[in-house]
C-alpha cells in the first residue's frame, strides 16, 4: 500500500472547521491539522481526546509541595536545629507558618516548570527540532488538512473541493 | 460568523483593513527590516549608560561597599530602592499575561508580550542589587539551600530575605517559561518567512521546531491557562514576600501589617506607568499604531487610577495612623508630619506630587486616551514610585530612636551610576528584544481579528442593521 496523503490547504479558519465537520462527516480520518493560531473547537471536531497537562500539573505542584515539606523539615528541624528568633525548632508543624511562603513557591515552581517540560516532550518540542509543518504557510495565514489516502484519491479530492479548500495536493509520504 | 460576534458597543481593538497575512507582515517588519537612526541612538544611550554601570559595579566590588553613602544607621538605601523598584515595574507584565487571561480580557494580547519581556528584564535588574549588596557577589550561592563546608549549616528558612530569594527566582523562571511558550508558534512564523538562511536556522533554533498541530495548539491553550492560574497567586506572593522584608522587622514604619496588599497595588501601579511608557515608544518605532490603539491605552490607565487609588488610600492610612498613635517614634515614619516638615521634606512631597496629584489627571477622559499625555503621566509615576521606596527606606531609618542615630543619606556618584546602569541594561535589552523578538503575540491577535478587526465589525454590524 502506498503511503500517499492528501493536503487540503484552506485559507479562513471557519471553512475549515465546516471542512473539518464535513470530512467527519464522510467518516474519512483526519491524520493532523496545521493551523497559525488556535482555532477554538477545532480538537474537538477533529475528535482529539482531551489533554491531560493540567492533571499532571496538579501531581506537580503536591511532588513540590512534599519536597518542600520535607526540605525545611530536614534542614531546620532535624539536622542543624537553630533557635531564630525563638521560634519552636523542635517541631516542624510549629515552625511551620514561617515555611508557607517556601512551601508555596516551591509547589508553584514544580508545577509550572514539570508541566511545560511536560509539554515540551509530548509535542517534541525543543532545541534543534525540525520543524514538521509541512508548508510553510500554515504559519502564516494558511490552514491545512492531511488526510491519508486508501484507494480513495478522486472522491477525497472531490469532497474536500467541496468544502472550499484552495489548494489540494497529493504527496506521497514517507 | 456567529462564533466571532462581540458588542458592536466594544471599540475594535484591531484598526485598518487587516487580514491574517497582513498581521504576520506587519509584526515581522521590524525584525526583518533595518533599523532606523532612532533605535541606534537609542541603543548607544543605554549601551553607554549600562556601561557605565559596570564600572561602578566593577568598583563597588573591588573596593566594598563603603563607596556607597551608606552610613551606620543607613544600612540600606539605594540598592534596596532599586532592587524594589525593579521588582515592582515587573509585576505589570504578569498581571498582563496571566490576570487577564484569566479574566479573558482580549486587549491583552497586543501588550503582554512586551510586557512580559519588560518583567523579565526588570527582574534580572532586580536581582543584581541584592547580589551586589552582599559585597563578595562570589559567595552569592550561600544562599541556596546546598550542602556545603560549613559542616551542613542550612540557610535559614524563618527568614523574609530568604523567601525572597526562592519567590523572585520562582518568579523570573516561572515568567521566562511562559514567555517563552507563547514565543513558540510566533518564532515558528518568523522562522518560516526568513529568507536569509541564518535568520532561519536562528529562527528554528528559537521555535523549538514548532509545527502548529490541533494537538499542539490544544496543549498549548491549556499550558498557558494553567500557567496563568499558577503566575497569579505566585505575582501577589513575590511583592508581598518583598514587603515583609519590611514588614516582619520592628521598624516603626516598616512593621505595618497594611504592606503586602499596599506593595502589590504599588507593583502593579509602577508596572502599568512603565508598559505605557515604553509601549508609547514602541509603538511609534515599529510602526504597530493599529495594534497598541488608544483602547489599549486607555484600559491601562484605568488600572493605573484603580491601583494608584488604593496607593492613595494606605498612604492615608498610614499617615492617619502616625498621628493618631501619638507615639513620638511614628512622627518619624515615611508617612508623617515629622516626614512632610523633615529634612526629608521634599522627598515626602515628590511622592505626593508623582504618585498621588499628577495621576489624577487621569480621570479626564481626554488625556486618558491622549498617548502624550499618558506618556507624561506614566514618567511621573515612575519617579513617584521610586521616591515611595526612597522614602519608606531611607526616611525610616535616617530617624532612630536615639537623636544619637540620626544621620541623614547622600548618594555617591557610585549609587547613582549603578542606577543609571540598570537602566541602561534594560533599555539595551528591551531594544534588542524589540528588533528580534516578535513584539506583539501575532498567533493570539489573529484568534481576535474577526471578533474585534476593525474591518470585520463594521462588516457585521452593518449587516445586522
Amino acid at each position: 500500500m502506498s503511503n500517499k496523503v492528501i493536503h487540503a490547504l484552506y485559507n479562513d479558519d471557519d471553512i475549515l472547521m465546516d471542512a473539518v465537520k464535513k470530512v467527519k462527516a464522510a467518516h474519512h480520518h483526519i491524520d493532523e491539522v496545521f493551523t497559525p493560531f488556535p482555532v477554538h473547537g477545532l480538537d474537538k471536531a477533529m475528535g482529539l481526546a482531551p489533554t491531560r497537562l493540567a492533571i499532571t500539573s496538579f501531581f506537580y505542584g503536591l511532588t513540590g509541595l512534599g519536597f518542600a515539606i520535607w526540605m525545611t523539615n530536614y534542614m531546620m528541624i532535624q539536622d542543624w536545629p537553630q533557635d531564630i528568633g525563638g521560634k519552636p525548632n523542635f517541631s516542624w508543624f510549629l515552625n511551620m507558618p514561617a515555611f508557607v511562603p517556601i512551601l508555596f513557591e516551591l509547589t508553584v515552581f514544580f508545577a509550572a516548570h514539570f508541566m511545560v517540560i511536560t509539554f515540551y516532550m509530548r509535542s517534541r518540542l525543543w532545541p534543534f527540532k525540525a520543524a514538521e509543518n509541512p508548508d510553510v504557510r500554515t504559519t502564516d495565514d494558511h490552514f491545512l488538512m492531511e488526510i491519508s489516502i486508501h484507494n480513495n484519491e478522486e472522491e477525497l479530492t472531490s469532497l474536500l473541493n467541496e468544502t472550499g479548500a484552495v489548494e489540494i495536493n497529493v504527496i506521497e509520504k514517507n | 460568523m456567529s462564533s466571532h460576534y462581540e458588542a458592536p458597543i466594544r471599540e475594535p481593538l484591531v484598526l485598518g483593513e487587516k487580514s491574517y497575512h497582513d498581521i504576520t507582515v506587519d509584526i515581522a517588519k521590524p525584525i526583518e527590516g533595518k533599523a532606523n537612526k532612532n533605535w541606534y541612538i537609542a541603543f548607544t544611550i543605554s549601551l553607554i549608560a549600562f556601561l557605565w554601570g559596570i564600572g561602578c559595579i566593577s568598583y563597588t566590588i573591588g573596593t566594598g561597599i563603603g563607596v556607597w553613602g551608606l552610613n551606620k544607621n543607613i544600612g540600606w538605601a539605594w540598592d534596596i530602592t532599586n532592587f524594589v523598584w525593579w521588582v515592582g515595574i515587573g509585576h505589570a507584565g504578569t498581571l498582563i499575561s496571566a490576570v487577564l487571561l484569566l479574566f479573558r480580557q482580549r486587549w491583552r494580547m497586543a501588550i503582554n508580550r512586551s510586557a512580559e519581556a519588560m518583567t523579565i528584564f526588570a527582574v534580572f535588574q532586580a536581582g543584581l542589587f541584592p547580589l551586589i549588596h552582599m559585597g563578595r557577589p562570589w559567595n552569592g550561592y550561600w544562599v541556596l539551600p546546598i550542602p556545603n563546608q560549613f559542616g551542613s549549616l542550612w540557610v535559614n528558612f524563618n527568614s523574609p530575605l530568604l523567601w525572597d530569594v526562592f519567590a523572585i527566582s520562582t518568579y523570573l523562571s516561572v515568567s521566562l517559561v511562559f514567555w517563552w511558550t507563547g514565543l513558540l508558534p510566533d518564532f515558528a512564523m518568523l522562522r518560516d518567512r526568513a529568507v536569509k538562511p541564518f535568520q532561519k536556522k536562528i529562527y528554528a533554533l528559537l521555535s523549538f521546531g514548532w509545527s502548529g498541530r490541533a494537538k499542539d495548539w490544544q496543549r498549548f491553550e491549556e499550558v498557558s491557562l494553567v500557567l496563568a492560574g499558577l503566575a497569579t497567586p505566585l505575582v501577589l506572593s513575590v511583592h508581598t514576600i518583598v514587603s515583609m522584608d519590611f514588614a516582619t522587622s520592628i521598624n516603626p514604619g516598616w512593621h505595618s501589617t497594611i504592606f503586602p496588599p499596599y506593595f502589590v497595588a504599588g507593583a502593579i501601579f509602577s508596572g502599568f506607568a512603565m508598559v505605557q511608557t515604553l509601549l508609547g515608544i514602541m509603538r511609534k518605532v515599529t510602526n504597530l499604531e493599529n495594534y497598541i490603539t488608544r483602547l489599549h491605552i486607555e484600559y491601562m490607565n484605568m488600572v493605573i487610577m484603580l491601583t494608584g487609588g488604593i496607593v492613595a488610600v494606605a498612604y492615608a492610612s498610614e499617615f492617619f495612623i502616625a498621628w493618631y498613635t501619638g507615639s513620638p517614634y511614628e512622627n518619624f515614619t515615611y508617612m508623617s508630619v515629622g516626614a512632610a516638615t523633615g529634612a526629608y521634606g521634599w522627598a515626602f512631597w515628590s511622592l505626593i506630587l508623582f504618585n498621588i496629584a499628577i495621576p489624577q489627571f487621569l480621570w479626564i477622559r481626554k488625556l486618558r486616551r491622549s498617548f502624550i499625555a499618558s506618556f507624561l503621566i506614566s514618567i511621573a509615576i515612575n519617579i513617584g514610585m521610586w521616591f515611595e521606596r526612597f522614602d519608606i527606606i531611607a526616611i525610616v531609618l535616617s530617624k532612630g530612636h536615639l537623636p544619637s542615630t540620626w544621620s541623614r543619606f547622600e548618594p555617591t556618584f557610585v549609587d547613582i551610576g549603578i542606577f543609571i546602569g540598570t537602566i541602561g541594561f534594560f533599555g539595551v535589552l528591551f531594544l534588542l528584544y524589540a528588533r528580534t523578538f516578535p513584539v506583539i503575540a501575532q498567533a493570539e491577535v489573529k484568534t481576535i481579528l474577526k471578533m474585534s478587526g476593525e474591518n470585520y465589525k463594521k462588516l457585521r454590524d452593518g449587516n445586522h442593521e
